[in-house]
């Protein structure tokens, strides 16, 4: 009875390690770039990336469908990092990040990706002061308030740029971003640029150690915080903002000009660049010299690889982003966000010829 | 016997799986957070910093957060769920048992995130009045300084009691239920009061009551969201209820989507680490500690044989 027992578990023990050893060892990436569809057939390409521009990129995939009905764009808003690592593990065929891959991340991919600016964001610095209006902002001292040495909102560096304006002497609460995020990205990299001291103590990534501050989850984490604390001061992309009609502040740019933040000072920032536009569109408009730029405005860009096995996949993928930077930036403006200047979307249609589609 | 067997095999085949499961979890957390713990080594458990620039990464702000949090709910949240277990089985007017039972079952049912904005409309604020009507002299306390944002440990430790009670009560009532009548009738006969009998069954039944106290505890020290909207995600060592604070469980969950490094995702895989195997021994002690008080005093048995001479006489 005994040996009979035994020898049933020694068979059970065998048939779960089986088991669980199946289950492991079957779990392999399927090959995104598989066998070319049939002409005619309908193409499934898979996308996953930021979340700042989910909203517009699926209005846009939803009419390209609708005027191409044989292809099919599918788009995970993971994250940045997350689109990075799946583009890089070749899981999807694009992606979308709102800030720029390192050198370490490109060379680390297994093959040339070509960045492609396709909206601009801002973020504003969104407060919470009852009675109190426009308030104005230079970059140095919005950094020194998220570094925690602006204490007070009636501190004399606030009242500085804010003649005439009667300011509480409630503590300023610093509201930032609990979880990585672009919007992160581009409010350090404006930090870093305007102040020496934020660019030493903190530096610049999708997620910082921040020195003072309560965080929220979300571009809606912070705006909710901001909303219910009293005194407090936070950044949130532009769209949040004006949707939840929030306060925010003007920023002064290099020029010198105190700018609020709309689609046209946003499109400004871009302009400005456009004629210094490095090949690779890897770069930061944040700080832009420019008349009327605003200098919290950042790219969001989506990633391709320059010579895909997939060319079907490709010629549609390209395709798309042509009609996107054309006709699509149309619906950019509709939701908030601030269209690509003509000159930038030149650069881009020529830089495109270099992504292998056959 | 052939069924017998198979039915033996089978339980025994999900018995074994389940260790299986658990180990594969450890390794799997083990094997994909080494590049950080051959980076940190123990260092990690102690340094203070959590600084994804510079790539220097340390887990206790998270691990004090958590232990906090999960500590002072579950001393609040204990209390009042036996206290409920108590009212539902001894108490209680019949026709109030089921919508209390009901009731307290469906706290159990809301999602995580209900509560957390919950938390952010309701408690936040309320949490921000408390604080600014405390009393300066008290305000002093370490344990009471920080200025009044609403989000921080408090917050959170009571938005865990509130979600640690219907765990704890339910369990405790079933326990509860199942001490023999003999044990009340026995205290009533030795004069006991309504009050004493109930300490009576509650004693007889401690070893029940840890278990159900441990089963919050394990909810209290995994619970995501809820304290992520909160806390204040503040990575901080500080004693007091006001400051903002971080939990392993809600550092995770915000950070792990971004991360785009090898080093800051070993990182974070390391803090789950950290959590299974804080988890492990919290429950490992609960068990050890049911064991001590289950065979250090075994409740008192009648003789089989003593009861036909009590009935005879």
């Amino acid at each position: 009875m005994k040996t009979v027992l035994f020898r049933s578990y020694i068979r059970g023990v065998a048939v779960a390690l089986a088991v669980v050893t199946a289950a492991c060892g079957g779990g392999t990436a399927t090959d995104e770039g598989a066998a070319v569809q049939a002409a005619g057939a309908t193409i499934q390409i898979n996308g996953a990336g930021a979340t700042f521009p989910y909203p517009i990129y699926s209005k846009w995939f939803d009419e390209y469908h609708k005027q191409h009905e044989t292809i099919e764009i599918n788009y995970q808003s993971i994250g940045s990092g997350g689109g990075i690592r799946q583009m890089s593990n070749e899981t999807v065929f694009f992606g979308a990040t709102d800030g720029p891959m390192t050198d370490e991340q490109l060379k680390a991919a297994p093959g040339p990706i070509l960045h492609l600016p396709m909206v601009l964001g801002a973020d504003v610095p969104v407060y919470n002061l009852p009675g109190v209006a426009d308030l104005r902002f230079t970059g140095p001292l919005l950094a020194d308030i998220f570094l925690g040495k602006v204490k007070k909102w009636n501190d004399p560096a606030i009242a500085a740029v804010n003649a005439g304006v009667t300011l509480p002497t409630t503590d300023i609460t610093v509201v930032h971003r609990s979880d990585g995020s672009g919007t992160t990205y581009i409010w350090a990299d404006y930090l870093a640029k305007v102040s020496p001291e934020w660019k030493d103590r903190v530096g610049v990534s999708t997620a910082v150690n921040w020195p003072e501050g309560v965080g929220g989850k979300g571009n809606e984490g912070v705006a909710g915080l901001v909303s219910q604390t009293p005194g407090s001061v936070g950044y949130v992309e532009l769209i949040y903002a004006v949707q939840n009609k929030m306060a925010f502040g003007a920023v002064q740019n290099v020029n010198g000009e105190f700018v609020k933040a709309t689609t046209e000072s946003v499109t400004a920032a871009a302009a400005a660049v456009a004629n210094n536009m490095p090949a690779d569109f890897r770069v930061s408009i944040t700080n832009a010299a420019g008349p009327g730029a605003y200098p919290v405005s950042s790219f969001t860009w989506l990633l391709l690889y320059e010579a895909p096995k997939d060319t079907a996949r490709s010629k549609a993928m390209v395709d798309f982003v042509k009609w996107a930077l054309t006709d699509g930036q149309q619906l950019s403006s509709q939701l908030g966000y601030a269209p690509l200047p003509a000159a930038l979307v030149a650069q881009e249609l020529t830089a495109l010829e270099r992504v292998k589609t056959q | 016997m052939r069924r017998d067997l198979g039915f033996r095999v089978g339980t025994g085949l999900f018995g074994v799986l389940l260790i299986l499961i658990v180990a594969a979890i450890g390794f799997e957390l083990a094997r994909q957070s080494m590049l950080s713990v051959q980076k940190f080594g123990l260092g990690f458990w102690t340094s203070s910093t959590w600084d994804p620039v510079a790539g220097e990464f340390g887990a206790l702000p998270f691990i004090w957060g958590t232990l906090y949090s999960s500590v002072l709910a579950l001393a609040i949240a204990t209390p009042i769920a036996i206290g409920i277990a108590v009212f539902i089985t001894e108490l209680c007017p019949p026709w109030l048992r089921q919508p209390l039972v009901f009731l307290t079952e469906l706290l159990a049912a809301i999602p995580s995130i209900v509560y957390g904005l919950w938390g952010i409309f309701v408690l936040v604020p309320a949490v921000r009045w408390f604080q600014t009507s405390l009393p300066d002299s008290l305000r002093a306390l370490p344990i009471f300084t920080g200025p009044p944002l609403g989000v921080g440990m408090l917050a959170a430790t009571l938005i865990l009691a509130v979600m640690v009670v219907p765990f704890t009560s339910s369990v405790t009532r079933e326990v509860l239920k199942s001490v023999p009548m003999a044990q009340r009738e026995g205290a009533y006969a030795l004069g006991a009061t309504r009050f004493e009998a109930i300490a009576a069954a509650l004693f007889y039944a401690r070893t029940g009551i840890i278990g159900a106290v441990m089963l919050g505890f394990g909810r209290a020290l995994g619970e995501t969201m809820a304290v992520t909207m909160v806390i204040g995600n503040n990575p901080q060592v500080s004693a007091s209820l006001f400051a903002p604070q971080y939990t392993m469980a809600a550092v995770l969950a915000n950070e792990f989507t971004e991360a785009a490094d090898q080093l800051y995702l070993h990182a974070l895989t390391e803090i789950g680490l950290v959590l299974f195997i804080i988890t492990l021994v919290v429950n490992g002690l609960s068990r050890l500690l049911i064991w001590s008080m289950a065979s250090s005093s075994k409740p008192a048995r009648v003789p089989a044989a003593a009861l036909p001479a009590a009935a005879e006489a």
